[in-house]
């Protein structure tokens, strides 16, 4: 199970996340996508970002609360809910938006 | 199997069954076994079950041999969901590729746990072309359980069953689904309309259940009495419990036909001696006498003596916040916070709304990560959270208040000048509104 992007091979589990965390990259990030039906736009890249930069800062995906407060923050109280994560992400932000950043896989009972 | 089970016959071995000794084991003994469920999907479900149950069964063997566990979670869901699918994957689907993904879908049942026949039926047909054919009803979670489904078909099944009008539930950190007991259709104890106020809550806040971003879980419970038959005060987040404020009612002649028929020192023993606060007494003419004042509503007299007691006519309910079993700290009861509350008319059902909206939102605002709102309000102190919520403090909210440590009496005149002043307010209030 691998991502095939510009010649290299990116392994991942069986879910698609992928399982050495080095390996992300932009192009990577949009091969993810692709395999989930999303296109990348600016909005959708700004919670991608948002969530690898708190991840290098805590090691640790952000809840579902703090990513929304930063959307919030950055975009507006219009798109700043959990609705609206929906609609960039329909299967959640947990599982879609952390797969496409390159984090690792959600735990828990989810 | 049982002796003479005619599938007893067929041997175990052919047609590439796995042979499960220790699963056989289970069936010994008086009770039911979920093996012998097990075992009659392999052997009578549909085909596509029988392949699933007979890979399932054989993994649980060798779960039970190895004593471990090959089941990891995932991050499954369906279109717009955050959660309500329970992802398994096995980790030994090499020997047993049929049961490789056995996810659960946890359903929402019907306020009340009303169904009809049909409906049953029309479940069954679904999860026996999507699934494995293996249902629980219900589980803790009070969800209908649908066990055994590939990755592949999880969209599917969930559109067949939402077409005939069921929601997934909650999982994760998520408002989850709540429960109300059978309630006034079947039950006459029912202090309340249980099923009403439990739609309409979950109704409210399903935006919470299906697009998990609370610290962690979340639970609504709504029990017509203090029996508690879906568990509200030990299990529930915000526990709606019926009650009622006027006198237990008593119906004399069905007293003496009770006693006539179980006999004086029966009563005396079941019931008299069992009132945990001595409130009944039996008379000498074998009629009750009840201090209604020193009653606690436990309900044991009213459920031995269900034709000669029943609940009072003044209804309503009480609420309890942060019941929940162990994990940060102990296994907590639900604090008594509404001591009391009429729950008849549109207004006092939107009353109710918003109060549980009001402490989801607060749940959501001061809970750290996977803290329960009972652990949350034993982290920032009781009097904190009643400010936070504006509830005014009563003493009906404390058992015992003058044997209980924790209650100080400093000013407590004022105090209490400030709650007759509410009262009498109150009171005025509710006589203009008349």
């Amino acid at each position: 199970m691998s991502y095939q992007v510009n010649g290299h091979t990116v392994e991942h589990d069986e879910e698609g996340y992928i399982t050495n965390l080095a390996d992300w990259n932009k192009e990577l990030a949009l091969e993810i996508a692709r395999t989930e039906n999303i296109e990348m736009d600016d909005e959708r890249w700004e919670v991608v970002n948002f969530l690898r930069d708190y991840y290098e800062e805590y090691q640790i995906a952000p809840a579902v609360r703090v990513l929304i407060k930063a959307i919030k923050k950055s975009m507006g109280p219009e798109k700043g809910n959990n609705k609206y994560m929906y609609e960039l992400f329909p299967y959640g932000p947990a599982k879609q938006a952390c797969k496409i950043a390159g984090l690792p896989k959600p735990t828990g009972c989810v | 199997m049982k002796d003479g089970d005619p599938r007893d016959e067929k041997p175990v071995t052919g047609e590439g069954k796995h042979p499960t000794p220790h699963l056989d084991q289970l069936e010994d003994g008086p009770w039911p076994s979920f093996v012998t469920g097990l075992k009659r999907l392999r052997d009578e479900g549909a085909p596509n079950n029988q392949k699933m149950m007979n890979d399932l069964l054989g993994q649980l063997n060798h779960s039970y041999e190895n004593k471990l566990g090959y089941w990891k979670g995932g991050t499954l869901s369906v279109f717009g969901y955050g959660g309500g699918i329970i992802p398994r994957f096995s980790e030994v689907a090499d020997k047993f590729p049929e049961s490789k993904e056995f996810h659960t879908l946890r359903v929402m049942p019907p306020a009340g746990f009303h169904y009809s026949t049909d409906l049953l039926r029309q479940m069954c047909d679904i999860w026996e072309k999507y699934g494995s054919g293996l249902i629980a009803f219900h589980g803790q979670s009070g969800d209908i359980m649908f066990q055994g489904c590939t990755s592949e078909n999880v969209q599917p099944a969930f559109d067949e069953l939402n077409k005939i009008g069921f929601d997934l539930g909650g999982a994760g950190p998520a408002l989850r689904t709540a429960m109300s007991c059978v309630g006034h259709a079947r039950c006459e104890q029912s202090c309340f309309d249980e099923v009403r106020a439990h739609r309409t809550i979950i109704n409210t806040l399903l935006d919470e259940m299906h697009r998990p971003a609370l610290p962690y879980k979340f639970k609504f419970k709504f029990s017509g009495c203090a029996n508690d038959c879906v568990n509200a005060i030990h299990r529930a987040d915000f526990a709606v419990i019926g009650t009622w404020r006027d006198d237990i009612k008593i119906d004399q002649q069905k007293v003496k036909e009770h006693i006539a028929e179980k006999g004086r020192k029966y009563t005396i023993d079941t019931v008299v001696n069992m009132c945990p606060t001595r409130a009944i007494s039996l008379n000498d003419d074998d009629t009750l006498e009840i201090d209604n004042p020193s009653c606690v509503r436990c309900m044991h007299c009213i459920n031995v003596m269900t034709k000669a007691l029943s609940p009072g006519d003044d209804k309503g309910v009480s609420i309890m916040i942060g019941g929940k079993r162990a994990l940060k700290i102990g296994d907590l009861m639900g604090i008594m916070v509404v001591p009391f509350m009429k729950l008849e008319t549109d207004e006092d059902f939107e009353k109710l709304t918003e109060f549980g909206e009001q402490v989801v939102e607060f749940f959501a605002d001061n809970a750290l990560e996977h803290e329960r709102i009972g652990e949350t309000i034993d982290r920032i102190g009781l009097p904190a959270f009643l400010e936070a919520l504006d509830i005014p403090p009563d003493p009906n909210m404390v058992n015992h208040p003058r044997t209980s440590c924790f209650v100080r009496t400093d000013d407590f005149d004022d105090e209490a000048a400030k709650w007759f002043e509410r009262k009498a307010r109150e009171a005025g209030l509710q006589i203009s509104a008349e």
